[in-house]
């Protein structure tokens, strides 16, 4: 917590700076943002087998995932309000679209092709699910009612099923991460929590029990990959031996032999935590660690000082949900976790999960620069 | 902080509420990253030694293991698909410095198939680069060939593997089918990581439809090897030993699990006997037994040798068997379709007293041919002089054609097709292998569906009429007529075909016997209609003026036949057909349907021969030598000890 105020110190004034300049951004917010991604850079180039021409894509997500950035903090956050169900609702459909389509033509069913760009109408509910949840919520008495929770686990879990249907578990429990998250800062009583987990805990064999051998296998296989050395096994025995070998300094960049050696899959992708342990070791990491962190405290710092609950509840779950990306996906490179599709935020090459939370941090400095505004 | 005076009183608690929570996520998160650096801390200073030299000299390999494909047997533990052991050429994908240049070199020293280029290539660079891919087989001359120049081609190696043999060869080729090398278009289907270790798969026939019970379940161990490849060390073969500790713990060596064993309903001696009896032929013969459905023998002419197929055909061997004229990969047992004659007459004749559309006693005169009221235009009878005055029983006994003439147009097309198509006639008959055609039985209803002209589309009387004697457009398999002809024997009872009764669990020893499956059955029919029709095909065989009585006779056994000869070409009005003037492959198709014995029938037989002349003359004596052979030495029931004794011996 300290940490965060004292990021926060240095952002009222900063602050103030940017308004000067006409353009509201959160400087120290940016700051972090880009200095993440330039480490990202670096290792990219190492991972992609010193391929310059896949840090420069990188590069031009990052610049349209900075367009985003900017232009979302210019947006006064009550229009996020206002828009809030309507971007949950239309994403609902696209998802629901991207079902119907998907079950005709029996292929991928994640993708929706718009003739020019194809999407993953999934990766938006990342940020449409929360900003329902704290649309409904904003107006209610906190702590909200059983009822209303009932319709706030509605909400998040209509869009959770059909994603988990198409079938994506990953991105699923991503979004009611994403979700709960939002409805936990509005403030549950610890009993109302309690009586939850015991009813998901109680539900959960009825469940199981509704799936089929094969989705039995598939959840089987989620929570202990091992089982699975030949798929997804098969990375995360790799990328252990990745970061064990890099030790506490690193063998260098472009010296890991895991990484260069091709024996590492996905390595600029999902696994790309891995590159970094094995060139830079575990100081590398700590200080990698240690920028997330900052950067999960100066959005806990935005929710806090926020001036109605709704940007409040944004701002925090944003912030949270950033964390649960970074924990996700090093604690499966290290093998804590199972091995879900989670990319490394603003690290791993890939233009939807960019552009994404670089909107997400867009909303972040739209929540502080604004508030001032209105401040008296 | 500063708050505006209006602030409400539930505000500021909403913002203790929310600060509270969001101390409490501050400690969550940092908890988390203890346990997260925690880790890192175990794996990259505690670790640090063992990771360090894995990743420096050696890496960890996950080697798959290929299960063992389920053998099988015929209906007495003989086997019909084996496993012998030879040599395999594979790439692992991601150890192949050059591709092209690895192919064209080992095409050069005649190990792989030059035609085979680019679809080696792709199948190549379909796999993950971990994955072993199987490139061709080799004999011990290639093996050495290559050994010896290993060195020259990096992550390319030679395995032993397992590979099916097929001892009937092509006596069985079109019921079994056979594996192959799987192709591209087999990844699609399957689920790859099961066949990470295999290198084949079933292609056809029983092989395919049962592939998943014949495939079993890959296994895998785990293997450190140096950068050339070298098994340093095999974790499992030193816990055995209760030696070095498991580089991995939780991964431990998983054995793949065997397929299943499989019992076919096939009787291997009748196989053969009726492989025999085809012999210089084209066409096919089905034998099943009516009580249960299981196929006996299934045999279609000319075939090929299976054998190749496992083996790798190449590009050229492939192309001569798909182009040869005879086409002896087409399974005309269940895909080929014929017209089927008057071997409809049984099962019309029977529609006609069900329908009460002819009687039993009713006599029509034959004086060779007919014509419909108003026509000037003759249906000819295969008699040019006539049966004389006949009932069903002779018009069945001599296949009368001008008595079904009448029969036909008594009964009316609706009717006809009901009946034909309450026997199976007109759709697959549901066998356990792919590649059934449904034939046609025609109706109205069918007429409108297949022609485009409105014209085209009505039904003539004269369509009835030549229906009646099973030409115009009806078309049949050899399955369905054997299907047929059981259904006959069964009195109505109908099974659907079955080469699989069984499939033994190799690790357990147990044998599980599948159930056979009863279609809707041919019902309402009286016991008196049923024996009437029975009598009269059991005249066919040995009544006085049977027609197949010069073939069939003096059998120990009863049998219930009937003859049936196809037009391949049409006979213009007021000619004659004349054998020795018309081309071999315009000549009439014979065909035979016939169970036994008559009363309590245990086979049932199908029997088309391409172009062999008539029912009697080419496919009768077919059916002959397969009842023969069968009551020569009454299949015994099946006995699941014999197919123990064969797994225990090996």
């Amino acid at each position: 917590m300290s940490l965060a105020v004292e990021w926060g110190r240095q952002g009222h004034a900063a602050g103030r700076r940017s308004r000067l300049a006409g353009l509201n951004v959160d400087v120290p917010l940016l700051a972090l943002v880009c200095a993440v991604v330039a480490i990202g850079l670096v290792v990219l180039y190492s991972a992609s087998g010193e391929n310059m021409g896949a840090v420069i894509r990188q590069g031009m997500r990052f610049a349209l995932g900075l367009g985003a950035f900017f232009v979302l903090a210019q947006l006064p956050p009550r229009y996020l309000r206002m828009w809030a169900p309507w971007l949950y609702c239309f994403v609902l459909a696209l998802l629901v679209v991207v079902m119907i389509e998907g079950e005709i033509s029996k292929g991928a069913q994640r993708w929706l092709d718009l003739g020019v760009v194809r999407f993953q109408p999934s990766e938006l509910m990342k940020l449409a699910a929360p900003l329902m949840v704290a649309w409904f919520l904003h107006e209610r008495r906190l702590p909200p009612t059983f009822l209303q929770l009932c319709v706030a686990t509605l909400i998040v879990l209509a869009p959770a099923v059909l994603i988990a249907k198409q079938p994506d578990l990953g991105t699923a429990l991503l979004v009611v991460a994403a979700g709960g998250l939002t409805v936990l800062l509005a403030g549950i009583g610890w009993r109302v929590m309690t009586a939850l987990s015991l009813l998901a805990a109680v539900s959960l064999p009825v469940l199981w029990s509704q799936l089929h051998d094969y989705q039995r296998a598939r959840v089987l296989t989620f929570l202990n990959p091992e089982s699975d050395p030949l798929g997804a096994g098969y990375n995360s025995i790799q990328s252990k031996i990745a970061i064990g070998s890099g030790g506490l300094f690193g063998k260098g960049w472009l010296q890991g032999t895991q990484a260069h050696l091709e024996f590492l899959p996905e390595r600029s992708t999902d696994f790309i935590f891995a590159v970094m342990a094995e060139e830079f070791g575990l100081l590398g990491l700590c200080f990698l660690l240690a920028l997330y962190l900052a950067l999960v405290g100066r959005g806990l710092y935005i929710a806090a000082q926020a001036q109605d609950t709704f940007t409040r509840l944004i701002a925090g779950s944003l912030a949270l949900t950033f964390f649960v990306y970074v924990f996700v996906n090093a604690g499966m490179v290290s093998g804590i976790l199972p091995v879900v599709g989670v990319p490394l935020p603003l690290v791993s090459a890939g233009g939807t999960s960019m552009v994404t939370l670089m909107a997400s941090f867009g909303i972040l400095a739209a929540i502080h620069g604004h508030k001032k505004l209105l401040a008296p | 902080m500063a708050r505006p005076a209006v602030a409400l009183k539930d505000h500021w608690k909403e913002q203790r509420l929310f600060l509270s929570r969001v101390v409490a996520a501050a400690v969550v998160i940092v908890l988390l990253t203890g346990v997260l650096v925690a880790r890192l801390v175990q794996l990259q200073v505690i670790d640090y030694q063992r990771f360090s030299a894995l990743s420096q000299d050696n890496r960890i390999k996950i080697e798959p293991l290929a299960p063992t494909r389920g053998l099988i047997f015929d209906r007495n533990g003989i086997v019909i698909a084996d496993n012998v052991p030879t040599w395999e050429l594979v790439a692992i994908p991601e150890e192949v410095p050059d591709l092209e240049a690895t192919l064209k070199g080992l095409a050069e020293l005649g190990l792989v198939d030059p035609d085979e280029h680019a679809v080696l290539a792709d199948l190549v660079r379909s796999h993950r680069g971990f994955e072993r891919v199987k490139l061709s087989n080799l004999d011990e001359k290639q093996a050495a060939r290559f050994a010896v120049r290993r060195h020259h081609f990096p992550g390319v190696d030679i395995q032993e593997a397992l590979t099916r043999y097929y001892p009937f060869g092509e006596a069985i080729a079109h019921a079994v089918g056979y594996v192959g090398s799987i192709s591209k278009a087999d990844l699609e289907r399957i689920d790859r990581r099961d066949y990470a270790a295999s290198s084949q798969i079933g292609k056809t026939g029983v092989e395919r439809a049962y592939e998943s019970r014949l495939h079993g379940q890959v296994g895998y161990r785990q293997t450190v090897v140096n950068a050339q490849g070298r098994v340093l060390l095999d974790p499992a073969a030193n816990n055995g030993e209760g030696g070095t500790e498991p580089l991995f713990r939780g991964l431990e060596t998983k054995w793949p699990v065997p397929g299943e064993n499989l019992v076919l309903s096939l009787d291997m001696r009748l196989q053969l006997a009726t492989v025999e009896a085809l012999k210089g032929a084209r066409g096919a013969a089905v034998a099943i037994d009516p009580r249960n459905g299981d196929v006996l023998a299934m045999v279609s002419v000319p075939s090929f040798d299976p054998n190749r197929f496992a083996a790798g055909l190449s590009r050229g061997e492939y192309v001569a068997l798909t182009q040869h004229p005879d086409r002896p990969l087409f399974n005309r047992a269940l895909s080929g379709t014929y017209p089927p004659g008057s071997t409809v007459k049984p099962f019309l004749g029977l529609g006609a007293l069900h329908h009460e559309a002819m009687s039993p006693s009713k006599s029509v005169y034959c004086p060779g041919h007919f014509s419909l009221p108003g026509s000037s235009h003759r249906y000819r009878d295969w008699r040019p002089q006539g049966h004389g005055n006949v009932d069903l029983h002779e018009a069945i006994a001599q296949s009368c054609d001008v008595y079904f003439y009448q029969l036909a147009v008594a009964l009316g097309i609706d009717q006809m097709e009901q009946t034909l198509k309450a026997f199976g006639f007109g759709a697959p008959t549901g066998i356990d292998i792919a590649g059934e055609n449904a034939g046609v039985v025609p109706s109205r209803e069918w007429k409108r569906r297949q022609f485009a002209r409105r014209e085209d589309q009505v039904w003539f009387p004269g369509e009835t009429v030549i229906t009646g004697i099973g030409q115009g457009y009806t078309l049949v398999t050899p399955i369905q007529l054997a299907h047929a002809s059981a259904t006959l024997a069964a009195r109505g009872r109908r099974f659907a075909p079955r080469l699989v009764i069984g499939a033994e669990d190799v690790v357990t020893g147990e044998t599980t016997w599948l159930e056979p499956e009863e279609l809707p059955g041919v019902e309402g029919v009286s016991d008196a209609h049923w024996q009437h029709i029975v009598d009269a095909m059991v005249g066919v065989t040995s009544g006085p003026r049977g027609s197949a009585r010069s073939t069939m006779g003096g059998t120990p056994y009863t049998v219930a036949g009937k003859t049936g000869t196809a037009q391949v070409i049409n006979i213009a009005q007021g000619e004659r057909y004349r054998e020795e003037e018309i081309d071999e492959r315009l000549r009439d198709h014979g065909l035979f349907i016939a169970f036994a014995p008559a009363d309590a029938p245990r086979i049932a037989v199908g029997v088309v021969v391409e172009n062999g002349g008539g029912g009697n003359r080419a496919a009768a004596p077919v059916a002959r030598k397969i009842l023969d052979a069968f009551f020569a030495q009454e299949t015994s029931a099946v006995a699941p000890s014999r197919t123990e004794v064969y797994v225990a011996r090996r």
